[in-house]
Protein backbone atom coordinates (compact mmCIF):
# COMPACT_ATOMS: atom_id res chain seq x y z
CA UNK A 1 0.00 0.00 0.00
CA UNK A 2 1.00 3.53 -0.59
CA UNK A 3 1.49 5.66 2.48
CA UNK A 4 -1.12 8.39 2.72
CA UNK A 5 1.70 10.93 2.53
CA UNK A 6 2.89 9.59 -0.84
CA UNK A 7 2.14 12.21 -3.49
CA UNK A 8 -0.59 11.18 -5.92
CA UNK A 9 0.65 13.29 -8.82
CA UNK A 10 4.42 12.78 -8.57
CA UNK A 11 6.42 9.84 -9.88
CA UNK A 12 10.18 9.42 -10.27
CA UNK A 13 10.58 11.19 -13.62
CA UNK A 14 7.09 12.38 -14.50
CA UNK A 15 4.17 14.13 -12.87
CA UNK A 16 0.50 14.67 -13.58
CA UNK A 17 -0.64 18.20 -14.25
CA UNK A 18 -3.69 20.03 -15.55
CA UNK A 19 -4.18 21.31 -19.09
CA UNK A 20 -2.29 24.43 -20.08
CA UNK A 21 -4.60 26.16 -22.55
CA UNK A 22 -1.85 28.47 -23.79
CA UNK A 23 1.00 26.13 -24.65
CA UNK A 24 -0.49 22.64 -25.05
CA UNK A 25 -2.67 23.08 -28.17
CA UNK A 26 0.33 23.62 -30.47
CA UNK A 27 2.15 20.61 -29.04
CA UNK A 28 -0.82 18.27 -29.16
CA UNK A 29 -1.74 19.45 -32.67
CA UNK A 30 1.70 18.25 -33.74
CA UNK A 31 1.09 14.82 -32.13
CA UNK A 32 -2.20 14.43 -34.01
CA UNK A 33 -0.24 14.61 -37.26
CA UNK A 34 1.66 11.47 -36.19
CA UNK A 35 -0.63 8.82 -37.66
CA UNK A 36 1.29 5.93 -36.14
CA UNK A 37 0.81 7.35 -32.64
CA UNK A 38 -2.80 8.24 -33.28
CA UNK A 39 -3.65 4.77 -34.55
CA UNK A 40 -2.35 3.32 -31.31
CA UNK A 41 -4.50 5.71 -29.31
CA UNK A 42 -7.67 5.96 -31.37
CA UNK A 43 -10.03 3.28 -32.62
CA UNK A 44 -12.01 5.73 -34.74
CA UNK A 45 -10.55 7.14 -37.97
CA UNK A 46 -7.65 9.39 -37.12
CA UNK A 47 -7.40 12.95 -38.39
CA UNK A 48 -4.93 15.77 -37.88
CA UNK A 49 -6.21 18.56 -35.65
CA UNK A 50 -5.32 22.23 -35.74
CA UNK A 51 -4.30 23.94 -32.49
CA UNK A 52 -7.74 25.63 -32.48
CA UNK A 53 -9.47 22.25 -32.67
CA UNK A 54 -7.32 20.90 -29.84
CA UNK A 55 -8.21 23.99 -27.81
CA UNK A 56 -11.89 23.21 -28.32
CA UNK A 57 -11.32 19.62 -27.18
CA UNK A 58 -9.65 20.88 -24.02
CA UNK A 59 -12.64 23.07 -23.30
CA UNK A 60 -14.97 20.10 -23.83
CA UNK A 61 -12.82 17.98 -21.50
CA UNK A 62 -12.92 20.55 -18.71
CA UNK A 63 -16.67 21.05 -19.18
CA UNK A 64 -17.22 17.32 -18.86
CA UNK A 65 -14.98 17.11 -15.77
CA UNK A 66 -16.97 19.92 -14.18
CA UNK A 67 -20.51 19.01 -15.20
CA UNK A 68 -20.63 15.24 -15.67
CA UNK A 69 -18.03 14.34 -13.06
CA UNK A 70 -17.28 11.15 -14.95
CA UNK A 71 -13.91 12.18 -16.38
CA UNK A 72 -10.51 12.67 -14.75
CA UNK A 73 -7.94 13.99 -17.17
CA UNK A 74 -4.24 14.56 -16.60
CA UNK A 75 -1.37 15.81 -18.67
CA UNK A 76 1.91 13.97 -18.22
CA UNK A 77 4.95 16.19 -17.78
CA UNK A 78 8.61 15.55 -17.14
CA UNK A 79 9.73 16.57 -13.69
CA UNK A 80 13.07 17.77 -14.95
CA UNK A 81 11.97 20.40 -17.49
CA UNK A 82 8.21 20.40 -16.85
CA UNK A 83 7.78 19.39 -20.47
CA UNK A 84 4.36 18.23 -21.74
CA UNK A 85 4.90 14.71 -23.13
CA UNK A 86 1.56 12.90 -22.94
CA UNK A 87 -1.84 12.45 -21.35
CA UNK A 88 -3.69 10.00 -19.13
CA UNK A 89 -7.32 9.77 -18.12
CA UNK A 90 -10.02 7.81 -16.37
CA UNK A 91 -13.21 8.23 -18.39
CA UNK A 92 -16.83 7.08 -18.44
CA UNK A 93 -16.69 6.62 -14.67
CA UNK A 94 -19.77 4.69 -13.59
CA UNK A 95 -20.13 5.48 -9.90
CA UNK A 96 -23.03 3.12 -9.31
CA UNK A 97 -21.02 0.06 -10.30
CA UNK A 98 -17.51 1.37 -9.62
CA UNK A 99 -16.12 1.18 -13.14
CA UNK A 100 -13.84 3.39 -15.21
CA UNK A 101 -11.95 3.26 -18.51
CA UNK A 102 -8.28 4.20 -18.73
CA UNK A 103 -6.46 5.99 -21.50
CA UNK A 104 -2.74 6.70 -21.61
CA UNK A 105 -0.40 8.02 -24.29
CA UNK A 106 3.10 9.42 -24.62
CA UNK A 107 2.77 11.76 -27.59
CA UNK A 108 6.29 13.15 -27.68
CA UNK A 109 8.35 10.67 -29.75
CA UNK A 110 11.65 11.19 -27.91
CA UNK A 111 10.01 10.17 -24.64
CA UNK A 112 8.51 6.85 -25.75
CA UNK A 113 9.84 3.48 -24.56
CA UNK A 114 11.66 5.03 -21.64
CA UNK A 115 9.43 3.80 -18.84
CA UNK A 116 7.46 7.04 -18.51
CA UNK A 117 4.25 5.26 -19.51
CA UNK A 118 4.85 2.74 -16.74
CA UNK A 119 5.28 5.49 -14.17
CA UNK A 120 2.15 7.26 -15.45
CA UNK A 121 0.06 4.08 -15.35
CA UNK A 122 1.24 3.41 -11.82
CA UNK A 123 -0.04 6.84 -10.77
CA UNK A 124 -3.24 6.44 -12.75
CA UNK A 125 -4.08 3.12 -11.06
CA UNK A 126 -3.37 4.47 -7.63
CA UNK A 127 -5.66 7.40 -8.40
CA UNK A 128 -8.43 5.11 -9.72
CA UNK A 129 -8.25 2.64 -6.84
CA UNK A 130 -6.84 4.66 -3.95
CA UNK A 131 -8.54 8.01 -4.54
CA UNK A 132 -11.70 7.36 -6.61
CA UNK A 133 -12.19 3.97 -4.92
CA UNK A 134 -13.26 2.30 -8.17
CA UNK A 135 -13.98 -1.41 -8.00
CA UNK A 136 -12.40 -2.13 -11.38
CA UNK A 137 -10.89 -0.45 -14.44
CA UNK A 138 -10.92 -1.33 -18.13
CA UNK A 139 -8.50 -0.56 -20.96
CA UNK A 140 -9.54 -1.01 -24.59
CA UNK A 141 -6.65 -1.68 -26.98
CA UNK A 142 -6.37 -2.65 -30.66
CA UNK A 143 -4.74 -6.08 -31.04
CA UNK A 144 -1.80 -4.59 -32.98
CA UNK A 145 -0.78 -2.31 -30.12
CA UNK A 146 1.68 -4.75 -28.58
CA UNK A 147 3.36 -2.12 -26.45
CA UNK A 148 0.12 -1.25 -24.68
CA UNK A 149 -0.83 -4.91 -24.23
CA UNK A 150 2.58 -5.61 -22.65
CA UNK A 151 2.27 -2.61 -20.36
CA UNK A 152 -1.21 -3.50 -19.12
CA UNK A 153 -0.30 -7.17 -18.65
CA UNK A 154 2.71 -6.07 -16.61
CA UNK A 155 0.30 -4.39 -14.21
CA UNK A 156 -1.80 -7.55 -13.89
CA UNK A 157 -4.58 -6.70 -16.35
CA UNK A 158 -6.43 -9.73 -17.70
CA UNK A 159 -7.76 -10.02 -21.24
CA UNK A 160 -11.54 -10.11 -20.78
CA UNK A 161 -13.15 -9.26 -24.10
CA UNK A 162 -12.12 -9.69 -27.72
CA UNK A 163 -14.39 -7.96 -30.22
CA UNK A 164 -13.49 -9.98 -33.30
CA UNK A 165 -12.42 -8.06 -36.40
CA UNK A 166 -13.86 -4.84 -35.02
CA UNK A 167 -11.11 -2.74 -36.64
CA UNK A 168 -10.31 -2.44 -40.33
CA UNK A 169 -7.03 -0.71 -41.10
CA UNK A 170 -4.74 -0.95 -44.12
CA UNK A 171 -6.89 -3.72 -45.54
CA UNK A 172 -6.52 -5.87 -42.46
CA UNK A 173 -9.00 -6.79 -39.76
CA UNK A 174 -8.01 -6.59 -36.13
CA UNK A 175 -9.64 -7.55 -32.86
CA UNK A 176 -10.31 -4.94 -30.21
CA UNK A 177 -9.19 -6.23 -26.84
CA UNK A 178 -10.73 -5.25 -23.51
CA UNK A 179 -8.45 -5.67 -20.51
CA UNK A 180 -9.61 -5.48 -16.91
CA UNK A 181 -8.04 -5.09 -13.50
CA UNK A 182 -9.94 -5.28 -10.22
CA UNK A 183 -9.07 -3.10 -7.26
CA UNK A 184 -8.64 -6.29 -5.18
CA UNK A 185 -6.14 -7.71 -7.70
CA UNK A 186 -4.20 -4.46 -7.71
CA UNK A 187 -3.97 -4.45 -3.91
CA UNK A 188 -2.98 -8.11 -3.90
CA UNK A 189 0.05 -7.59 -6.20
CA UNK A 190 1.06 -4.64 -4.11
CA UNK A 191 1.45 -6.88 -1.09
CA UNK A 192 3.26 -9.62 -3.04
CA UNK B 1 -38.35 -7.24 -52.36
CA UNK B 2 -39.61 -8.02 -48.91
CA UNK B 3 -40.52 -5.47 -46.28
CA UNK B 4 -37.29 -4.65 -44.50
CA UNK B 5 -39.10 -3.68 -41.29
CA UNK B 6 -41.39 -6.68 -41.01
CA UNK B 7 -40.78 -9.95 -39.17
CA UNK B 8 -43.13 -12.80 -38.30
CA UNK B 9 -44.49 -11.37 -35.03
CA UNK B 10 -43.40 -7.74 -34.98
CA UNK B 11 -42.44 -4.84 -37.15
CA UNK B 12 -40.09 -1.91 -36.59
CA UNK B 13 -41.57 1.56 -36.85
CA UNK B 14 -40.35 5.10 -36.37
CA UNK B 15 -40.08 6.02 -32.72
CA UNK B 16 -42.52 8.74 -31.66
CA UNK B 17 -41.15 10.76 -28.71
CA UNK B 18 -44.66 11.83 -27.63
CA UNK B 19 -45.98 8.29 -27.50
CA UNK B 20 -42.87 6.97 -25.76
CA UNK B 21 -42.81 9.82 -23.26
CA UNK B 22 -46.38 9.07 -22.26
CA UNK B 23 -45.94 5.32 -21.85
CA UNK B 24 -42.37 4.28 -21.10
CA UNK B 25 -41.83 6.27 -17.86
CA UNK B 26 -44.88 4.53 -16.37
CA UNK B 27 -43.67 1.10 -17.46
CA UNK B 28 -40.25 1.89 -15.98
CA UNK B 29 -41.82 1.50 -12.54
CA UNK B 30 -41.02 -2.16 -13.14
CA UNK B 31 -37.49 -2.10 -11.82
CA UNK B 32 -36.77 -5.61 -13.06
CA UNK B 33 -37.20 -4.25 -16.60
CA UNK B 34 -34.96 -1.28 -15.79
CA UNK B 35 -32.24 -3.57 -14.44
CA UNK B 36 -32.37 -5.83 -17.46
CA UNK B 37 -32.25 -2.88 -19.83
CA UNK B 38 -29.49 -0.63 -18.46
CA UNK B 39 -26.68 -0.30 -15.96
CA UNK B 40 -27.62 3.02 -14.40
CA UNK B 41 -29.60 3.31 -11.18
CA UNK B 42 -33.36 2.83 -11.53
CA UNK B 43 -35.14 6.19 -11.46
CA UNK B 44 -38.64 7.54 -11.89
CA UNK B 45 -39.32 10.09 -14.60
CA UNK B 46 -42.29 12.31 -15.31
CA UNK B 47 -43.86 11.90 -18.70
CA UNK B 48 -42.70 15.43 -19.56
CA UNK B 49 -39.11 14.43 -18.82
CA UNK B 50 -39.73 11.28 -20.87
CA UNK B 51 -40.90 13.27 -23.89
CA UNK B 52 -37.91 15.59 -23.57
CA UNK B 53 -35.52 12.64 -23.28
CA UNK B 54 -36.89 10.88 -26.33
CA UNK B 55 -37.04 14.11 -28.35
CA UNK B 56 -33.40 14.71 -27.60
CA UNK B 57 -32.39 11.14 -28.37
CA UNK B 58 -34.43 10.47 -31.47
CA UNK B 59 -36.10 13.74 -32.41
CA UNK B 60 -33.85 14.34 -35.37
CA UNK B 61 -32.04 12.24 -37.92
CA UNK B 62 -28.64 11.13 -36.76
CA UNK B 63 -26.44 9.35 -39.32
CA UNK B 64 -24.79 7.24 -36.62
CA UNK B 65 -27.79 6.40 -34.46
CA UNK B 66 -30.92 4.56 -35.61
CA UNK B 67 -33.93 4.21 -33.30
CA UNK B 68 -37.00 2.06 -33.83
CA UNK B 69 -40.11 1.18 -31.94
CA UNK B 70 -41.09 -2.48 -31.91
CA UNK B 71 -44.82 -3.06 -32.59
CA UNK B 72 -46.94 -6.20 -32.65
CA UNK B 73 -48.07 -7.24 -36.13
CA UNK B 74 -51.48 -8.42 -34.87
CA UNK B 75 -52.74 -5.31 -33.05
CA UNK B 76 -49.99 -2.75 -33.69
CA UNK B 77 -49.41 -2.19 -29.96
CA UNK B 78 -46.11 -0.76 -28.76
CA UNK B 79 -43.92 -3.58 -27.42
CA UNK B 80 -40.45 -2.13 -27.06
CA UNK B 81 -37.55 -0.36 -28.68
CA UNK B 82 -34.30 -1.12 -30.44
CA UNK B 83 -31.44 1.13 -31.49
CA UNK B 84 -28.31 0.73 -33.54
CA UNK B 85 -25.51 3.09 -32.61
CA UNK B 86 -22.63 3.09 -35.05
CA UNK B 87 -19.45 2.92 -33.02
CA UNK B 88 -16.98 3.21 -35.84
CA UNK B 89 -18.16 4.12 -39.29
CA UNK B 90 -14.86 3.15 -40.99
CA UNK B 91 -14.83 -0.30 -39.41
CA UNK B 92 -18.58 -0.83 -39.86
CA UNK B 93 -19.35 -1.68 -36.26
CA UNK B 94 -22.51 -0.80 -34.36
CA UNK B 95 -23.76 -1.57 -30.86
CA UNK B 96 -27.36 -2.66 -30.63
CA UNK B 97 -29.76 -2.20 -27.73
CA UNK B 98 -33.14 -3.86 -27.46
CA UNK B 99 -35.88 -3.99 -24.86
CA UNK B 100 -39.43 -5.32 -24.52
CA UNK B 101 -41.10 -3.00 -22.00
CA UNK B 102 -43.82 -5.04 -20.29
CA UNK B 103 -43.37 -8.35 -18.54
CA UNK B 104 -46.59 -9.70 -20.09
CA UNK B 105 -44.78 -9.46 -23.43
CA UNK B 106 -41.61 -11.20 -22.30
CA UNK B 107 -40.76 -14.74 -23.38
CA UNK B 108 -43.02 -14.64 -26.44
CA UNK B 109 -40.34 -14.33 -29.10
CA UNK B 110 -40.96 -10.62 -29.79
CA UNK B 111 -37.41 -9.62 -28.88
CA UNK B 112 -35.79 -12.33 -31.02
CA UNK B 113 -38.00 -11.43 -33.97
CA UNK B 114 -37.17 -7.72 -33.58
CA UNK B 115 -33.47 -8.56 -33.29
CA UNK B 116 -33.59 -10.50 -36.56
CA UNK B 117 -35.18 -7.52 -38.32
CA UNK B 118 -32.67 -5.11 -36.81
CA UNK B 119 -29.74 -7.32 -37.87
CA UNK B 120 -31.10 -7.52 -41.40
CA UNK B 121 -31.33 -3.72 -41.41
CA UNK B 122 -27.77 -3.43 -40.03
CA UNK B 123 -26.24 -5.80 -42.57
CA UNK B 124 -28.28 -5.13 -45.71
CA UNK B 125 -29.18 -1.45 -45.40
CA UNK B 126 -26.42 0.08 -43.27
CA UNK B 127 -23.94 -2.45 -44.75
CA UNK B 128 -22.21 -2.88 -41.40
CA UNK B 129 -19.53 -5.51 -40.88
CA UNK B 130 -20.34 -6.47 -37.35
CA UNK B 131 -22.89 -5.83 -34.63
CA UNK B 132 -21.98 -5.87 -30.94
CA UNK B 133 -23.94 -5.79 -27.75
CA UNK B 134 -23.52 -5.99 -24.01
CA UNK B 135 -25.81 -8.03 -21.80
CA UNK B 136 -25.79 -8.69 -18.08
CA UNK B 137 -24.97 -12.02 -16.49
CA UNK B 138 -28.29 -11.98 -14.61
CA UNK B 139 -30.24 -11.90 -17.88
CA UNK B 140 -29.91 -15.47 -19.25
CA UNK B 141 -33.14 -15.15 -21.23
CA UNK B 142 -31.62 -12.35 -23.33
CA UNK B 143 -28.35 -14.24 -23.78
CA UNK B 144 -30.27 -17.26 -25.13
CA UNK B 145 -32.24 -15.04 -27.47
CA UNK B 146 -29.09 -13.39 -28.84
CA UNK B 147 -27.42 -16.77 -29.33
CA UNK B 148 -30.48 -17.91 -31.24
CA UNK B 149 -30.03 -14.89 -33.53
CA UNK B 150 -26.38 -15.87 -34.17
CA UNK B 151 -24.45 -13.78 -31.65
CA UNK B 152 -21.39 -15.32 -30.02
CA UNK B 153 -20.03 -14.49 -26.59
CA UNK B 154 -16.77 -12.59 -27.06
CA UNK B 155 -15.85 -12.08 -23.44
CA UNK B 156 -16.97 -10.80 -20.09
CA UNK B 157 -16.00 -7.75 -18.11
CA UNK B 158 -15.63 -9.37 -14.74
CA UNK B 159 -17.75 -8.13 -11.85
CA UNK B 160 -18.61 -4.92 -13.70
CA UNK B 161 -22.12 -4.67 -12.23
CA UNK B 162 -23.24 -4.28 -8.64
CA UNK B 163 -26.89 -4.93 -7.86
CA UNK B 164 -28.25 -5.62 -4.38
CA UNK B 165 -24.74 -6.18 -3.08
CA UNK B 166 -23.82 -8.84 -5.61
CA UNK B 167 -21.31 -8.53 -8.42
CA UNK B 168 -22.19 -9.69 -11.92
CA UNK B 169 -20.28 -9.84 -15.20
CA UNK B 170 -21.02 -7.65 -18.20
CA UNK B 171 -21.07 -9.99 -21.18
CA UNK B 172 -19.97 -8.92 -24.67
CA UNK B 173 -21.48 -10.57 -27.71
CA UNK B 174 -20.91 -10.03 -31.42
CA UNK B 175 -21.94 -11.23 -34.84
CA UNK B 176 -20.01 -10.68 -38.08
CA UNK B 177 -21.64 -10.08 -41.44
CA UNK B 178 -20.23 -13.35 -42.84
CA UNK B 179 -21.71 -15.30 -39.94
CA UNK B 180 -25.08 -13.62 -40.38
CA UNK B 181 -25.02 -14.35 -44.12
CA UNK B 182 -24.21 -17.99 -43.47
CA UNK B 183 -27.17 -18.29 -41.09
CA UNK B 184 -29.58 -16.54 -43.45
CA UNK B 185 -28.52 -17.69 -46.90
CA UNK B 186 -31.28 -20.23 -47.33
CA UNK B 187 -33.93 -17.57 -46.94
Amino acid sequence: MFAIQTQLFEAKDVRFGPIDHETHPDIESRWTHDDEFMRQMELKPVRPLSPAMVKKQYEAIEKEMEEQRDLFYFTIRTREEDRFIGMASIEYVDWTNGNGFLTLGIGEPAFRRKGYGTQALNMLLRYAFGELNLFRVTAVVPAYNEGALRLFHKFGFVEEVRRRKALHRDGQFWDIIGLGLLNAEWQEQDRA
Amino acid sequence: MKDLYRGTLVRLSAADPEELGKTVPAWSRDTEFVRLFGTGPARLHSSRAGVEFYKKEMGQENPTHYWFSIRALDDNRLLGETDLEIENIAAGEAFIGIGIYKRDDWGKGYGSDAMRIALRYAFTELNLRRVSLTVFEYNPRAIRSYEKCGFQIEGRRRAALLKDGKRWDMIYMGILFDEWKELNNEK
